[in-house]
C-alpha cells in the first residue's frame, strides 16, 4: 500500500478536523478581506468572520451557485492580485458565458498534489508510464493529472484526446501502465484496441477515469476489454479540477481531500444540512485555495458520504458516485450541457425555442439529438436553403456546447407543446 | 403571370406524407400536380391547388409549416423534346432552375412544366420570346 503524503491521507480524525477548523478560520477571513462580492453576500444574513470558529459554525456561511460565478465573471471573486496567479481553467459554460478559475502557484501546487495521491491510490509509481488522453487546455483533466503524474515522478505522456489510432500505438511503443482519461473515451480505447489486436501488447494495469457518469457495467467492461483496474476521480473546476476526490482499490467510493475542501451534503430545497449518511446536494468549501477560494459552493451533484472505515488505510471521507443532479445540467461526452444553452442558440438562428433533447448511451458512447421545430418563418420551398438553416445550427450549437448535435428538423405540431412542465430532456442513459 | 405553388414541410416519418394528403383530401382540397423533395432528414411536398388561401388556411390550422412560392407553369407539348425546348431558352437565357416537376393536363397532347427559378419575369420574357406559354392559376383547372 502507498500514498502521496502518508501522513495527511492517513491522518487521525482529530488531526483532519483540527486542519479544516483551522484553514476555514483563515479562510474565511481572506475572503472577507479580499472579495467584496461575497463580503457583501455575508452582510446580507449577518455574518461576519468573528462568528466562524470552527468548522461548526460554515452553516452558517451564505452559498455560492454558478449563478454567482457567472455574475462575477470574470474577475469579480478574485481574492489575489492577478500579479500572483498564474493560471486560468474554464469550464464550457451556459448562456455563452465560461466559469473561469484562477490559481497562484500554490493553488497548482496543491491540485497536482491531490492528483499525484489519486495516482499512486491506483497503484501508481515512479516506475510507471501515466498516458493522459484528457484534453489538455481550458479543461482541466489533461492540466491536473498531467501534473499529479510529474509529482509521483511517473514518465508522462501528455496525449491530450482524440487521434485513437496514435493513442494506441503510443500505448504498446512506449508501454503505457496508466491511462487517464473520460470513461467512454477509455471504452473507445478498449474497442480498438480489440479491432486493431493490440489487446495482448497492452501494459495497462490501471485506469482513472472521470468528468463523466458511468456505471459499475460500464467498469467492469472497461476493465476487461482493457486488463486493467478501473477508479473514478471527480473533480470540478471552480474547486480546483480533478482529484478533489479519488478511488483506492476498495472501489467503494471516493475520498475527499479533506484537509483541502470540506465537503456538506444539504437538503437542495431547504439548504438544510442533512446528517452523514443522507443523500442530498453535494457542497464543497475550499479552504487551501488563495487565488479563488469559493465558499460553500453547490456542486449540484447529489450523492453520499460515508466515514466508515476504508481499508486502503486513508481516513479521509468517502463520496458515493453522483446519484443525479438537482438542477438540469445533462453531461454529456464529459461536456456539461444545460438546455438554456441549446434555447438559446435556437432563438439566435431563429428557431421556435420548442425542442426535445434525447441522450442515450450506445455502446459506451453518449448520442446527442436535438429534435427541433422547423417555423414557416425560415422554412423555404428549396432543400437547399432548409438544409443551409440546418446546417448554420449545427455549427451555432457546436460553437456553444463544443459537441456535436444531430439535429432533427420536426413540424411543428410533432414536438409537444408545453403543457405546465414540458418534457426537454429524454435521457435514455441509466447512469445514476 | 405566375402560379402559387405551396410547399409543405413534411418529417421523414412513415404516415407523415400520407397524414397531410388525406387531411387536403378530407377537405376537400383537389391537388392538380405535386412533387416530393426529399433529404435523409426531411421532405418538402409541394403542390398547386385551385384555391391556395382555402388550402394555406387548413394547412396552418392543422400545425402544419408551410410556404407560399410563385412558380411558372408552362405549357409543354406532350410529345418528344418537349421538356428540352423549354430548358434549352432557360438555359440559353442563362436563368437557373431550382427544380421542375411536370404533369398532364386534361386536353390531350397538352402538358404542364412547373419551374421555379429565380428571376420569374426574366424567364417568362424569355420563354415568350421563344413562343412558348405560360398559363394562370386559374387555367390550369
Amino acid at each position: 500500500m502507498s500514498y502521496y503524503q502518508p501522513g495527511i491521507e492517513c491522518a487521525s480524525q482529530e488531526q483532519i478536523k483540527k486542519w479544516q477548523d483551522e484553514r476555514l478560520v483563515k479562510q474565511v477571513q481572506h475572503v472577507w478581506d479580499s472579495v467584496p462580492y461575497y463580503r457583501k453576500k455575508m452582510e446580507e444574513v449577518g455574518v461576519s468572520p468573528a462568528d466562524i470558529q470552527s468548522a461548526a459554525d460554515l452553516h452558517k456561511l451564505p452559498f455560492l451557485t454558478k449563478d454567482d460565478l457567472r455574475e462575477c465573471y470574470p474577475y469579480g471573486l478574485l481574492a489575489k492580485p492577478l500579479s500572483e496567479c498564474i493560471r486560468i481553467q474554464s469550464t464550457s459554460g451556459t448562456t455563452g458565458k465560461r466559469v473561469v478559475a484562477f490559481y497562484t502557484q500554490h493553488d497548482i501546487d496543491l491540485w497536482e498534489d491531490c492528483c499525484a495521491r489519486a495516482i499512486m491510490a491506483a497503484g501508481g509509481t515512479n516506475e510507471d508510464v501515466c498516458h493522459v488522453s484528457y484534453g489538455y487546455g481550458l479543461f482541466t483533466g489533461g492540466p491536473g493529472l498531467n501534473g499529479g503524474s510529474h509529482k509521483v515522478g511517473c514518465l508522462t505522456l501528455p496525449m491530450s484526446s482524440g487521434n485513437t489510432e496514435r493513442q494506441l500505438q503510443f500505448m504498446v511503443d512506449l508501454g503505457s501502465t496508466i491511462l487517464c482519461c473520460t470513461p467512454s473515451y477509455a471504452a473507445y480505447l478498449g474497442e480498438s484496441a480489440q479491432e486493431a489486436g493490440l489487446q495482448d501488447k497492452l501494459k495497462l494495469k490501471a485506469g482513472i477515469f472521470g468528468a463523466e457518469a458511468w456505471t459499475e457495467e460500464m467498469r467492469r467492461d472497461i476493465e476487461k476489454k482493457l486488463g486493467i483496474k478501473a477508479y473514478d476521480i471527480y473533480g470540478l473546476t471552480e474547486i480546483s479540477g480533478p482529484g478533489v476526490s479519488f478511488e483506492c482499490e476498495e472501489q467503494t467510493g471516493m475520498h475527499i481531500n479533506e484537509d483541502h475542501f470540506i465537503a456538506e451534503i444539504i437538503n437542495p430545497e431547504t439548504g438544510e444540512v442533512l446528517p452523514e449518511g443522507e443523500k442530498g446536494e453535494l457542497v464543497f468549501t475550499s479552504i487551501t485555495k488563495e487565488a479563488f477560494p469559493l465558499l460553500r459552493y453547490r456542486t449540484r451533484d447529489i450523492c453520499v458520504l460515508s466515514r466508515k472505515k476504508c481499508s486502503c488505510g486513508r481516513t479521509h471521507v468517502k463520496m458515493s458516485k453522483p446519484m443525479g443532479r438537482s438542477d438540469d445540467m445533462l453531461i454529456i461526452r464529459g461536456v456539461n450541457v444545460f438546455p438554456s444553452q441549446i434555447e438559446t442558440v435556437l432563438l439566435a438562428q431563429g428557431f421556435p425555442p420548442n425542442y426535445q433533447i434525447i441522450v442515450d448511451r450506445v455502446n459506451n458512447t453518449d448520442t446527442f439529438d436535438i429534435n427541433v421545430e422547423m417555423p414557416p418563418e425560415i422554412f423555404s420551398d428549396t432543400v437547399r436553403d432548409v438544409t443551409a438553416r440546418e446546417k448554420e445550427l449545427v455549427a451555432a450549437l457546436k460553437a456553444m456546447l463544443g459537441i456535436v448535435a444531430k439535429v432533427h428538423l420536426m413540424a411543428p405540431k410533432s414536438i409537444q407543446r408545453s403543457e405546465g412542465k414540458a418534457v426537454r430532456v429524454v435521457d435514455k442513459r441509466k447512469l445514476f | 403571370m405566375s402560379v402559387r405553388q405551396i410547399s409543405i414541410f413534411v418529417e421523414n416519418q412513415t404516415g407523415l406524407l400520407s397524414e397531410v394528403t388525406s387531411l387536403l383530401s378530407e377537405n376537400k382540397v383537389n391537388l392538380r400536380a405535386l412533387s416530393i423533395a426529399d433529404t435523409s432528414d426531411f421532405g418538402i411536398l409541394r403542390i398547386i391547388v385551385e384555391n391556395v388561401d382555402d388550402a394555406a388556411a387548413i394547412l396552418r390550422e392543422n400545425g402544419f409549416t408551410y410556404t407560399i412560392t410563385d412558380v411558372l407553369a408552362v405549357a409543354m407539348r406532350d410529345e418528344a423534346g418537349g421538356l428540352s425546348e423549354i430548358l434549352d431558352v432557360l438555359s440559353e437565357a442563362e436563368i437557373a432552375l431550382e427544380y421542375a416537376y411536370a404533369f398532364l393536363l386534361q386536353k390531350a397532347g397538352e402538358a404542364c412544366l412547373i419551374i421555379r427559378v429565380g428571376d420569374n419575369d426574366a424567364a417568362e420574357a424569355a420563354l415568350a420570346k421563344a413562343g412558348i406559354k405560360v398559363a394562370s392559376q386559374e387555367e390550369l383547372f
